[in-house]
């Protein structure tokens, strides 16, 4: 659970994640973005199915692996938020594309 | 700096834009070399300055005056001739100086006669029970929110662990409008002992009033329970529960919605460790560190290392280290001779040297308690293929094998974080169960690519006429 400290004043960005539409600001990472959403388990492992949500935000633990613009297990604290991005929160082992 | 396309060749390529990189850039691209910054986040600063061109945070008291200090190296960057490229995920670097790269899912090979490997440091992995809840996250986490979104947690907040880093936080945390709920200190009183022979040059350094200051600036405004002994966190698919107990205490559980790890960093040595430079164990720092001469020479001839990557010393060493590994590659590159090369290092050897007065100390002080770092039972030690503390004992107990032996059993440090949060964990517990250093154990053999990248990134690689006919039949 995150709160935006109220002196913050920066340009919203306009995401969806799962689907539903997402007011973010310009220079959030798309982690910052989904946690001040509310969004605090972001996939479930491919192992045994467990909650995960981001521990290190800084690309090093891929805890917080998520579907950008289509693109599966992208880091989500590496991405800063682009207008329009779509993010979808991830489900188990992801499946293989051809 | 600026920002051209990325070319095929450069005299140096600095990979990480935090203090080392940045400083390490300036002073090559003075000293006339033709220099490639490579860097993974969206804007400088590496993660001790995150943001520090564009925090949304309104208040610069809030994360103090040592933060401030990389204003005026980024603005110094901002001026330098060296090339910049954002978002540069290194996966590759070879021997030789060929370098693989991921810029906005384009990859890109490129070659540098020299390499400067300046990737900072990580927090040591603190696998407790529960770790992998989310709501579960590192100190260093919260605070990245903090700097580049402004963000603090809401609800009870839990802060847990150790080391200097950990009061700083806190401080920043409060100061911004965050509060804890506690704040779980696992800072063993008996270390006290260890580190009172390194008193004196703390009592010279600058980390002694800025520690204490700290300290007693977050005490007054935050619950602090001391000497905490044992640690871990409750729930079933996110974090409800901090369960811990003090020496000869009773267990007392709290109510969390997040809870803050912290135990020190250690060096980010993935890449370092992929090109091959040998690292030894020190036992100080408990980590893995390249072996490298006083100019941050590596073991390999192309690659020179400056910064926490090269050992923890902090920001303020870091730039002094990046100066250095700059004037030492402009010498090997025949910019500048050997006396002038000396002269301009004198200052930043000097000054190195005032940085780390107080080193002994803090690291003795803060060093993390063993049962925080060799985990029991169903601990997760290896959260990606969620291999527990016991499974690893279970194979250690069989025979004598190694980290790359457990990848095989267990599958342990498989996973797409490539060892970074078990590879520690895993070297000290193998260490214990065969009452070896860890130096004879080592640690994981990591090759590239360090970084993930598609098989249709690669596959999109150009390819020259040797490489297509090493496989094609005739």
């Amino acid at each position: 659970m995150f709160r935006r400290l109220p002196d913050a004043s920066v340009a919203a960005v306009a995401i969806a994640v799962d689907g539903l539409p997402v007011s973010a600001r310009a220079g959030d990472t798309v982690a910052a973005a989904l946690l001040a959403a509310g969004f605090s388990a972001f996939r479930t492992t491919g192992v045994s199915g467990a909650s995960r949500g981001p521990y290190c935000m800084m690309g090093v633990c891929f805890e917080c692996l998520v579907t950008i613009d289509g693109v599966a297990s992208r880091q989500a604290c590496m991405v800063p938020v682009r207008d329009g991005m779509r993010i979808e929160t991830q489900r188990g082992r992801r499946a293989i594309t051809t | 700096m600026s920002r051209p396309p990325l070319r095929d060749r450069y005299d140096l390529a600095v990979i990480g834009a935090g203090p080392a990189g940045m400083a390490a850039a300036i002073k090559a691209a003075e000293l006339g070399l033709d220099t490639v910054v490579l860097d993974e986040q969206a804007t400088p600063g590496g993660q001790i300055y995150r943001a520090i061109g564009e925090t949304p945070l309104r208040d610069p008291a809030v994360l103090g005056e040592a933060y401030w200090r990389g204003a005026a190296l980024l603005e110094t960057f901002h001026g330098t001739a060296a090339d910049y490229v954002s978002e540069a995920s290194v996966w590759s670097v070879s021997r030789d100086g060929e370098i693989g790269v991921s810029v906005g899912g384009a990859v890109h090979m490129l070659r540098a006669k020299r390499v400067i490997v300046a990737t900072g440091a990580l927090e040591r992995p603190f696998p407790i029970q529960g770790w992998t809840l989310p709501g579960v996250m590192t100190a260093g986490a919260a605070q990245i929110l903090l700097k580049s979104a402004a963000m603090v947690g809401s609800g009870r907040v839990v802060l847990a662990g150790t080391g200097p880093l950990l009061w700083l936080i806190a401080a920043q945390y409060l100061r911004a409008g965050g509060a804890f709920a506690a704040i779980l200190e696992t800072t063993p009183w008996r270390n006290l002992g260890r580190a009172l022979p390194f008193l004196p040059g703390f009592l010279r350094s600058t980390y002694l009033r800025e520690g204490l200051d700290l300290i007693a600036e977050v005490r007054r405004r935050a619950p602090l329970v001391r000497s905490v002994i044992a640690l871990r966190a409750g729930g079933t698919d996110r974090l409800r529960d901090v369960t811990y107990r003090t020496g000869g205490g009773l267990e007392v559980t709290i109510r969390a919605d997040t809870l803050l790890l912290h135990q020190g960093v250690v060096p980010n040595v993935n890449l370092a460790l992929a090109i091959g430079c040998r690292h030894v164990w020190n036992e100080t720092q408990l980590c893995f560190v390249p072996l490298l001469d006083a100019w941050g020479q590596s073991s390999v001839e192309t690659v020179a290392i400056a910064g926490d990557g090269g050992g923890i010393s902090g920001a303020v060493a870091a730039e002094r280290r990046g100066n250095l590994v700059a004037l030492d590659a402009a010498h090997r590159l025949g910019r500048i001779d050997a006396s002038e090369r000396d002269r301009q290092a004198a200052p930043h050897v000097e000054a190195l040297r005032e940085t780390q007065l107080g080193r002994g100390f803090l690291d003795r002080l803060f060093r993390p308690l063993r049962r925080f770092r060799l985990p029991r039972g169903q601990t997760l030690v290896c959260r990606c293929e969620e291999v527990t503390a016991r499974q690893v004992r279970d194979a250690a107990a069989l025979e004598r094998i190694g980290p790359n032996q457990l990848k095989a059993y267990l599958r342990c440090g498989m996973g797409p974080c490539q060892g970074r949060l078990c590879g520690l964990t895993v070297t000290e517990m193998l260490a214990d169960a065969q009452g070896v250093s860890p130096d004879e154990i080592g640690y994981y053999r990591l090759r590239p690519p360090v970084k993930p990248i598609t098989v249709g990134d690669l596959a999109g690689l150009p390819r020259t006429e040797t490489d297509v006919a090493a496989v094609e039949r005739s």
